[in-house]
């Protein structure tokens, strides 16, 4: 990890439905670095995630992508779109091929032909399932599937990857692929990953920061290390050290 | 019995001899059907899609509407779009009354409610993760709703056969704004009405069996399509 240039950030951002559910003041991430979010369910982790990726409006506030105001001319530009991407918890493969799934991305970018061929060879090797190219995506099982969608995201290599509790639903063997997985991308591509989590190990294995949410505010952030032995906020350390009822 | 026996016999000779008749109501029948049925296709999966992918809290009007209309008995739209296109009503000027695009306007407004509600629910089911993971894989706004419409390609031939289904086997709405007029909008359905009105129930019973066969063949056709699109995806 080098750590970087400040790549994405956000002020004064809040999402409100019935009540608030979300308010940030100010928070950035660095470039080629990996954060988990943890904090307990209803925290606003995923709500925050769903925001930077532009799936939902924030009620109020700026986010920046790459130094640009995203919405800052009322629209979202799909350049700006297309700088980062993100794994869900239950992955959504389309009704075709598992290579097909793969090269998604590429197709609606327009690479030529032969680039997403070796793309679509080289990535399903990476995540072990080459074997699997011709197969249809609905005949896998879910932590094959969760290894296809993560493919398939980073196969466009995007400044920043979004993980909304990918591993939640997998197996400890998919569990450990999956986040060999990530290390290696953070570590060939320098890409930033921002990771929702509840699994506190998960975040403390693989972050270098953690950032810790409550009742839709950011309580803390530092680097996992600090967050993990002397948290500063009393309601941090009440969350890692597992007495915090979630 | 033996009536039916006799009417059967007598309708496969009429559909092997390729009887005139017959074909000449065999083909206006799938020309409004098919016209009717792919025009509401037209707007009718779009406008689907569209609701399928809006809160449903956000549509609960709009789907009243469209689950109410799904239901409209032929003749009351028959009756609707005769008192708009007679030659006192406010479509009057165009002459349509008694021709064949009457009636293609008539079972339009049959088949499109069912087309387009049938697909908003086939969309509501998965179309919202569809959408935002084509969106999240940086796909256009065309893209992402080509990407949900093929993903939702089931629910969508179903609609279609239903609608179809709606169509070609309705008489009430044709007969109002047809006229079942021999040679220019007689109908298999508005055809059998009559045939057995006057007694001859083989040419009746002979429009039923190729309504039956058509019907047959024409869904069989879907079905292959819908089957087939899935085939091609095993094999890429």
């Amino acid at each position: 990890m080098t750590g970087g240039y400040e790549i994405l950030s956000v002020e004064k951002l809040t999402k409100k439905y019935e009540k608030e559910v979300l308010h940030v003041e100010k928070l950035s991430f660095e470039k080629g670095k990996i954060y988990g979010l943890i904090g307990p369910s209803g925290a606003g982790k995923s709500t925050f995630l769903r925001l930077i990726n532009f799936l939902e409006s924030p009620t109020t506030g700026r986010i920046f992508f790459r130094g640009k105001e995203v919405f800052g001319n009322g629209r979202l530009d799909l350049s700006t779109q297309r700088g980062m991407t993100m794994v869900f918890q239950k992955p959504v493969l389309f009704k075709t091929s598992v290579s097909e799934n793969v090269a998604y991305g590429l197709k609606a970018r327009g690479f030529p032909k032969e680039e997403i061929r070796e793309k679509v060879e080289l990535l399903l090797k990476k995540v072990g399932l080459e074997a699997f190219a011709g197969r249809h995506a609905g005949s896998l099982s879910g932590g094959e599937a969760q290894r296809i969608a993560l493919a398939r995201a980073v196969a466009f290599d995007p400044g920043v990857l979004l993980l909304d509790e990918p591993t939640a639903n997998l197996d400890p063997n998919n569990i450990e692929m999956f986040e060999d997985l990530i290390l290696n991308l953070n570590k060939e591509k320098e890409m930033t990953v921002i990771m929702v989590t509840h699994n506190i190990f998960q975040a403390k294995r693989i972050a270098h920061e953690v950032l810790f949410f409550y009742e839709g505010y950011l309580v803390e952030k530092g680097p996992a290390s600090q967050i993990f032995s002397s948290p500063e906020d009393p309601r941090t350390r009440a969350f890692v050290e597992g007495r915090m009822v979630y | 019995m033996p009536r039916l026996i006799e009417g059967i016999i007598e309708a496969f000779t009429l559909i092997i001899t390729l009887d005139p008749n017959l074909m000449k109501i065999i083909m206006l029948s799938l020309q409004v059907s098919g016209a009717a049925v792919a025009l509401s296709m037209l707007c009718g999966v779009p406008l689907g899609a569209f609701l399928g992918l809006k809160p449903a809290v956000r549509t609960r009007f709009v789907s009243k509407i469209l689950y109410t209309l799904m239901g409209l008995p032929p003749v009351v739209a028959g009756l609707i779009i005769y008192l708009l296109i007679s030659r006192a009503g406010p479509l009057g000027v165009f002459g349509l009354l008694y021709t064949p695009t009457a009636m293609i306007i008539a079972q339009f407004t049959l088949a499109m409610p069912i087309i387009a509600g049938l697909t908003m629910v086939g969309i509501r089911s998965r179309g919202k993760e569809i959408q935002e993971t084509a969106r999240t894989l940086g796909a256009s706004r065309l893209l992402t709703a080509w990407t949900v419409i093929r993903e939702s390609r089931f629910a969508i031939f179903g609609a279609i056969v239903t609608g179809f289904g709606r169509v070609i086997a309705e008489v009430g709405a044709v007969m109002i704004v047809g006229g079942n007029i021999d040679g220019h909008t007689r109908v298999m359905t508005t055809a059998i009405v009559l045939e057995t009105s006057k007694g001859h129930y083989e040419l009746a019973i002979g429009l039923g069996v190729a309504l039956l066969v058509i019907s047959f063949v024409i869904n069989s056709l879907l079905y292959y399509l819908q089957g087939g699109v899935g085939s091609y995806d095993r094999r890429l």
